[in-house]
């Protein structure tokens, strides 16, 4: 009797990049020194006024337009009334009945069968997007506690999915997948340990091909991607061995700690809120015309699968790249234009992919700090591919590269690692070879392939290693060939 | 004689200034020479800082000494009611909430003030957050009636009448939710006017109602209201609901505007309940109107009497959403005796409110709670737009209207305060102006056999504040009830006596 589904529906939490906050010029940031990002408004100081920010809507818009909502024409602010000492009016500025975007959906891509098998794509719809103020953080000490309203204020974005996943890997992906979506748009740097992207999930179960929703359960605090998993998939085992037993589902909501796994209830459904929602008198109502959206959607970027797709069809990469690559819209410029200036894209995604990001990697660097540009790689990579040097003398070249942003062709220069083998010396080397082993000779002109290999010792002997494999194989079979 | 100077128009005081006839400092001294005389009988000031309105003064007379550009106010005390936020000044709302805070910061209104180059004056007294019609629900203690000091001044905006008809500031600031700046206007024989909702900024007003409150300007004259409002209007890129709009040089359109108009007689606002004293007021200002070439019209604005109950629903809902930032928490009121973060609310806000916010906050809480707010709220919004059509449909016929602006006269300190209700009708004649959002003014008319004020109000066109201004100026250029003041000094003795009388009883 497995015969129950889970269904999963997630309220994603986005802040968006914006200089200033939601409703006043306090700048935005993290990490300052407390209560730092304030003003009157920030800390609703008698008689202060909300103002929207218009770029704050603008990344709600190109959200929209990415993830193919309807964006709607007229969207109005509503306050959420409810006290709380992080809460500076004690009220939100949110749009409840009349959000900026309805519909849409979200690609996601679920773990394959193996890290190098790419697996399904599916899309979870929607139900809609709209734009609120981020609350500011309470800090808890032995008797007191203390605010700092830094964060109040920030403009922050609710994604709301449908009800449509079914598993806690589906709701991993629908973050992970929603979360490249939104750096791709520069919306968000989507730092979950900044909170910049926070996730609750709705979960309930019920028999198998029932329609009607189960009585569900909010999940609070999944404050990691991981901790999405976690929770989700534990939320669905406590409500299966619940129901199996017979038992019923109170709905509740509860609060998952990532630490210990396990989760506890926050209130129940007799202590929920009434947020007595009106709209807001201090703000009209915003009017999105076509030709606002037809300058947002100007500033769109490609997708992150739609960018996978043309990866594949372009270049034709191997999954094990494009998976790297994707996440990464930085690391995907830069691998592009290191393909498209050598000619040699699969080399050049290994390159990026493996050492590149190795040597970041060790020396802490972001992409951006890197000193060595696209064309100086592909430069690289065209070396190695024309035989001037080999790829052991190349991976030397690169990690000088890495330290120093020289281009490579000094680098070769400077340190004598070019394939040094005149053609004469090479056909000499080779000469020499099939003269010192004629077994080996007569036995590849009689068809055994593998008796090539008995000669290549002696002449990368010959050529102290900086032979290219290449030509030494050509070089031999044209020589055996003539007899 | 000091009441030319205390009593003077802005206009006048003008002259006399940019003549040299006068001082800012003197025209300062003498205004607080006046308001120590009278202010303890009288209250319409909750704080006065003496040394920063005389440091405003000298400013100014320096500036005109030097020959540097000087505003249109330069150097004329404005009085601002204590819920328009001034740099460095108490900003209180009459509140044991709000006792001691001191704003950071300027409201919109006060800078235009001061970039026009008027005196930041005093902090007016109030019904605790503009919440009443007699300013007794002060917590700083009531304010009286200049007229008659066993009387109310009307509220909320009571301070500002009072002490502009007891002589204690050129002009001053109000705010007007439902009528509480053109009742205590009427209240205390001065002009009041409360423009189109969205032209002047509210950044910095202590917000009550927020789709309802309006600043606006007391004055003696219809001309320095005009002047006023020239400095404060405006749109404002703080306040999101002020409006784009040429402001146009209202005094000088005065002039140019001379009529006839076609005046509304809004059959619904002579019903009953209207005391027929102010009914006989009224009567003879549309006469005056019908004999200077108006064309009078009776008009119908059938929701009238929904008013009061969509007002209420309202402004309450709105006041208990725009209150909940008076929490304990950030600065305001805070109990010493909380145990916990739910209980420093439940102690701070029972101890900082006064029992009329209070009755308000739980009313609005309630008309919003699920369940409710459909029955309430979302219908109070329907009578709304219907009543702002019916004032619409009305201007399709006139160019303004005539009313009264309260029902009754001036009442007796205590009288109302047991009887909210009654307290809310009041504003019978006045809130349909905030829910339309339109201009209206209120304009001395006349006075009781009592001696006591008649207002009058007239309504005007969303925006159409110089029409309004020239048709109320048609009025007093041939009447002299604006020029008409209190005998503070009889005022004073009587109720020194009467005080003294209860005292040894």
């Amino acid at each position: 009797m497995s015969e129950f589904e889970a269904v999963i529906g997630l309220e994603v939490h986005v802040q968006v990049k914006t200089r200033s906050k939601m409703f006043t010029r306090a700048a935005t940031g993290y990490g300052l020194p407390e209560n730092t990002l304030t003003d009157p408004v920030v800390l609703a100081l008698p008689g202060t006024l909300p103002v929207m920010n218009r770029a704050a809507i603008d990344a709600v818009i190109k959200s929209g337009l990415m993830l193919g909502c309807e964006i709607a024409p007229v969207c109005k602010w509503d306050r959420k009334n409810y006290f709380y000492p992080d809460l500076p009016k004690n009220y939100q500025i949110t749009q409840y009945d009349q959000p900026i975007c309805k519909g849409g959906s979200v690609e996601i891509e679920l773990p394959g069968p193996a890290r190098n098998v790419m697996g399904e794509h599916k899309h979870i719809p929607l139900t809609r997007i709209h734009l609120e103020e981020d609350v500011g953080k309470l800090n808890h000490f032995a008797r007191d506690s203390l605010i700092d309203f830094n964060r109040a204020g920030t403009p922050l974005m609710e994604i709301v999915s449908e009800p449509a996943m079914h598993t806690a890997d589906e709701a991993f992906a629908f973050l992970t997948a929603l979360r490249t979506a939104m750096i791709y748009g520069a919306i968000s740097d989507c730092d979950m340990e900044k909170g910049q992207l926070r996730c609750d999930a709705n979960i309930s179960v019920r028999p198998a091909g029932e329609a009607v929703l189960g009585t569900k359960v909010e999940l609070k605090n999944l404050n990691s991607i991981s901790f999405v998993r976690d929770g989700v998939a534990q939320e669905i085992a406590r409500q299966l061995a619940i129901v199996r037993s017979g038992g019923r589902i109170e709905q509740e909501t509860r609060d998952f700690d990532g630490q210990t796994g396990a989760s506890q209830v926050l209130r129940s459904k007799e202590q929920a809120h009434d947020y007595r929602y009106f709209p807001d008198p201090d703000l009209m109502p915003v009017k999105v015309d076509d030709e606002w959206k037809r300058r947002i959607r100007a500033s769109c970027p490609e997708l992150p699968f739609e960018k996978q797709r043309r990866l594949f069809d372009r270049y034709h990469i191997p999954y094990t790249i494009t998976s790297v690559l994707v996440p990464d819209p930085e690391l995907s410029d830069y691998f592009e234009k290191a393909a498209a200036s050598s000619g040699q894209p699969q080399a050049a995604g290994n390159w990026v992919v493996n050492d590149l990001l190795r040597e970041l990697g060790q020396a802490k660097l972001p992409l951006g700090e890197c000193k060595v540009r696209p064309e100086d790689l592909a430069d690289l990579v065209k070396l190695v591919a024309s035989g001037t040097i080999l790829t052991p003398a190349a991976k030397e070249v690169f990690s000088e590269m890495f330290k120093s942003g020289e281009k490579p062709e000094g680098i070769v220069e400077r340190k004598g690692l070019k394939a040094g083998t005149s053609p004469d010396d090479l056909e000499r080397w080779c000469r020499e070879a099939i003269a010192g082993d004629p077994r080996a000779a007569a036995e590849f002109r009689a068809g055994k392939e593998s008796a090539i290999n008995a000669f290549k010792g002696p002449v990368m002997r010959a050529a102290k290693g900086k032979a290219n494999p290449k030509t030494v194989d050509e070089t031999l079979r044209r020589l055996l060939a003539q007899g | 004689m000091e009441s030319e100077t205390f009593y003077g128009s802005i206009a006048g005081l003008a002259a006399r200034l940019d003549g040299r006839k006068l001082s800012a400092v003197e025209l300062a001294q003498c205004l607080i020479r006046r308001t120590k005389a009278v202010d303890p009988a009288v209250r319409a000031f909750n704080s006065f800082d003496e040394a920063d309105a005389l440091a405003q003064a000298r400013a100014s007379d320096e500036r005109r000494a030097a020959g540097k550009p000087l505003g249109p106010l330069d150097g004329i005390p404005i009085g601002i009611k204590d819920v328009i936020a001034v740099e460095g000044q108490p900003l209180t709302a009459s509140s044991r909430m709000l006792a001691g805070f001191v704003s950071p910061y300027d409201s919109t209104a006060a800078r235009k003030l001061r970039e026009a180059g008027a005196i930041c004056w005093g902090r007016l007294n109030l019904d605790e957050f503009a919440m009443g019609s007699s300013t007794e629900n002060s917590a700083f203690g009531a304010t009286r009636n200049p007229w008659d000091l066993e009387r109310v001044p009307g509220g909320s905006s009571g301070g500002s009448a009072a002490a502009l008809a007891a002589g204690e500031a050129c002009a001053a600031l109000g705010s007007d939710t439902g009528g509480s700046i053109r009742m205590p206007a009427a209240f205390c024989g001065v002009v009041g006017l409360k423009p189109t909702y969205g032209l002047v900024s509210r950044y910095g007003l202590i917000a009550f109602a927020s789709s309802l409150d309006q600043i606006g300007p007391f004055a003696r004259t219809v001309e320095d209201a005009a002047m006023v409002l020239n400095a404060i209007a405006g749109h404002d890129p703080h306040d999101s609901t002020s409006f784009r709009v040429e402001i146009p040089d209202y005094r000088s359109e005065i002039r140019k505007r001379s009529g006839p108009w076609k005046l509304g007689i809004p059959k619904e606002y002579f019903g009953e309940g209207l005391d027929p004293e102010i009914g006989a007021a009224v009567e003879a200002a549309i006469r005056f109107y019908r004999e200077r070439g108006c064309e009078i019209k009776e008009v119908s604005l059938p929701h009238t009497r929904y008013g009061i109950g969509a007002y209420y629903i309202i402004a309450t809902a709105e006041c208990s959403s725009n209150l909940a930032r008076y929490d304990g928490i950030r600065y305001g009121h805070r109990s010493k005796d909380a145990t916990d973060a739910l209980d420093l609310y439940f102690r701070s806000r029972a101890e900082g409110f006064g029992a009329e916010v209070k009755r308000r906050i739980i009313l609005g809480t309630y008309v919003l709670s699920s369940g409710y707010h459909d029955a309430y709220y979302l219908r109070a919004q329907k009578v709304r737009t219907l009543i702002r059509r019916d004032f619409l449909n009305a201007y399709l016929e006139v160019d303004a209207l005539l009313t009264p602006i309260s029902p009754v006269l001036p009442f007796k300190a205590g009288e109302k305060a047991a009887d909210p209700l009654a307290m809310y009708l009041c504003d019978i004649y006045t809130i349909g102006v905030n829910l339309a959002g339109l201009p209206g003014i209120s304009l001395p008319c006349g006075f009781s056999k009592s001696g006591l004020p008649i207002g009058l109000q007239l309504i005007g066109q969303p925006y159409k504040e110089a029409e309004l201004l020239a048709i109320a100026s048609a009025y007093e250029c041939a009447h002299d009830w604006h020029t008409r003041h209190p005998d503070m000094d009889k005022s004073i003795a009587a109720w020194n006596a009467k005080t003294q009388a209860r005292a040894s009883r």
